[in-house]
């Protein structure tokens, strides 16, 4: 079988996960071949054929102009399964594909099997605390990967072809697509705000969830936090609701971090919290839920009254101190 | 000025969940449902944008579900929407998203919505398609994950959020779809007034099957629980019990 796998690149380089997605392709045993909007300096570490777009005359964030290039790939190389990561360009563009070629999407993968009539893939559902198996209806199917479920494969050898695609290349009304003039214009980036905390430096990390209830019960985990010698992080909740600075917050859309020591107090692990933690070198949540998702990954789940159990630990550690 | 808003009824997550007898979906019998998170975000920006626009716009919620969706529809109206639209189906929870956005697409293209919000994903599927396929169908601009929203003159001027604390600014010209992110504002809690005032707003019902023509493109074959790994150590107890046990381990863990 055979996938063609959509790479990521952006402001001025490639995003690291496009790998997870050749690990995909080798997870699956197909053939694979990748389609990326990026810089022809710069091309990915991959071995199979690469149709690569200059992001210099397409533009980074123009989803009509980036559907329609992934459609001439998938035009030339007649692909099983287009691969997107399961990201912010993937939720962007997966859907318009798969809308344009009239074929089915499946969404997160974290497994796939062969199966007699089509390829099965299993999906978390109930934030993580099922799974589905599903099987497409059409061929080919358009599928999302987890962040994280899949290792990365970065080759050692060059590409084995390099196809430039030109604009000449993506044909709108060959495409199905309507795109002269882009309908989303991207203005530019917003960075990250950076007030001197690098939680990806951090060999310690103690995070609140909403478990803590209120923002008065974070300053026990703050207090664990330097007990510990490490810093304060926070699940996205806390951050919306202003509790935290957005630098502390732990996840997909936050930071990714791997510290040697992860506590999770009052966090149930909802997913895009467990991609940015998975990696830490050893998990500890402490959580009145004993089913919390979050358990799937913690080395210790301590079960009670989060504000309770740290106002006990912190006794403990004090006074040993 | 026409503004929409789509949203989906979901159990509340922090449930136990068990596998229906037919094994295809989860057991409903004792959940409790809600109104999807992110489609919470994305009622009080259409309403924060019907009261910049000093009320002129009409706001309709549309939701496709079981009898049971009702409730959330009267949610959305008691924050603000103006009237309901239910997609009456009792396999609603079960439908792909091909079938969901299809449906949708064939209640409201007839009606020139300028704008339509919605969350970016529901919290108990989580597949992130049914925005951006009905703005394919309608041929409308598509702003996905969106953390910010502004609009004037006819044009949106949105901050997508991407990975790692970016964000991209991206306009365009209405009509269009915005997905939303949480924390993209605060959803207001209804007043006791506006549920009152939300009881007589009209809820149209729309047998799905006028709608629904439409086979899924991936179907499910089976849930499965979640795998066990094998395992982390539990402790449980009173919390000083707990603590005694913690305490040693974390201190060997920072060493």
């Amino acid at each position: 079988m055979k996938s063609l796998l959509v790479g990521e690149f952006r402001q001025g380089g490639l995003i690291e996960a496009t790998y997870e997605l050749a690990g995909f392709g080798a997870a699956c045993g197909d053939e694979a071949s990748m389609l990326l909007v990026g810089s022809p300096d710069n091309p990915p570490l991959f071995a199979g054929r690469v149709y690569l777009a200059d992001v210099a005359w397409v533009g980074e964030s123009a989803p009509g102009a980036h559907r329609d290039l992934v459609l001439e790939a998938i035009r030339r190389e007649d692909p099983d399964q287009i691969v997107f990561l399961h990201s912010s360009y993937g939720w962007d563009i997966a859907p318009r594909v798969a809308l344009a070629l009239g074929v089915g999407q499946v969404s997160q993968v974290v497994a796939v099997e062969p199966g007699a009539d089509a390829r099965h893939y299993t999906v978390p559902i109930m934030n993580g605390k099922l799974r589905m198996q599903v099987v497409p209806a059409t061929r080919p199917v358009v599928v999302t990967i987890q962040a994280g479920a899949f290792a990365p494969l970065v080759s050692e050898s060059a590409p084995s072809a390099t196809v430039a695609l030109q604009p000449a290349s993506a044909d709108p009304a060959a495409a199905g697509g309507t795109d002269t003039a882009p309908a989303e214009r991207l203005l530019g980036y917003e960075a990250a705000e950076r007030g001197g905390v690098d939680l990806a430096q951090a060999e310690v990390i103690v995070s609140a969830g909403r478990g803590i209830g209120t923002q008065e019960n974070l300053a026990a985990v703050r207090a664990l936090a330097q007990a510990l010698g490490g810093e304060l992080g926070a699940s996205r909740p806390l951050v919306d609701a202003g509790w935290v600075e957005h630098e502390r917050q732990v996840g997909s859309t936050g930071q990714t971090v791997a510290p040697k020591l992860y506590v999770a107090c009052g966090i149930s692990g909802a997913i895009q919290h467990l991609a940015g933690m998975r990696r830490s070198g050893y998990i500890v949540a402490i959580n009145k839920d004993r089913e919390a998702p979050i358990a799937e990954v913690a080395d210790v789940l301590a079960v009670g009254d989060v504000n309770q159990l740290l106002a006990a630990v912190l006794t403990r550690l004090q006074n040993e101190a | 000025m026409r503004l929409l808003v789509c949203i989906k009824q979901v159990p509340d997550l922090e449930a136990a969940f068990h596998v229906a007898a037919d094994g295809r979906w989860i057991d409903e019998g004792d959940l409790a449902f809600r109104l999807n998170e992110y489609d919470e975000y994305a009622v009080e920006q259409a309403v924060l944008l019907k009261e910049q626009l000093d009320g002129e716009p009409e706001l309709t919620v549309a939701s496709l579900g079981p009898g049971r969706v009702t409730e959330a529809i009267k949610k959305a109206l008691a924050m603000g929407a103006d009237r309901g639209v239910h997609l009456v189906d009792d396999l609603g929870p079960r439908r792909d998203p091909w079938q969901v956005a299809s449906a949708l697409h064939a209640a409201v293209r007839e009606e020139a919505y300028d704008l339509i919000f919605t969350g970016f994903q529901s919290a108990d599927r989580g597949s992130a398609q049914v925005g951006p396929l009905l703005a394919g169908l309608l041929g409308y601009a598509c702003l996905t994950t969106v953390v910010g929203f502004e609009y004037a003159d006819g044009r949106v001027n949105v901050r997508r959020e991407l990975e790692g604390g970016v964000k991209a600014v991206v306009e365009a010209a209405l009509p269009a779809v915005v997905t939303c992110q949480l924390g993209l504002n605060r959803p207001r809690y209804p007043t006791l007034p506006n549920i009152m005032k939300a009881k007589r707003k009209e809820i149209r019902s729309l047998p799905v099957e006028s709608l629904l023509p439409e086979a899924p493109r991936v179907e499910t074959e089976r849930l499965l629980p979640r795998p066990k790994r094998a395992a982390g150590l539990v402790l449980d107890g009173d919390p000083g019990e707990v603590a005694d046990r913690l305490v040693p381990i974390l201190r060997e863990k920072v060493r």
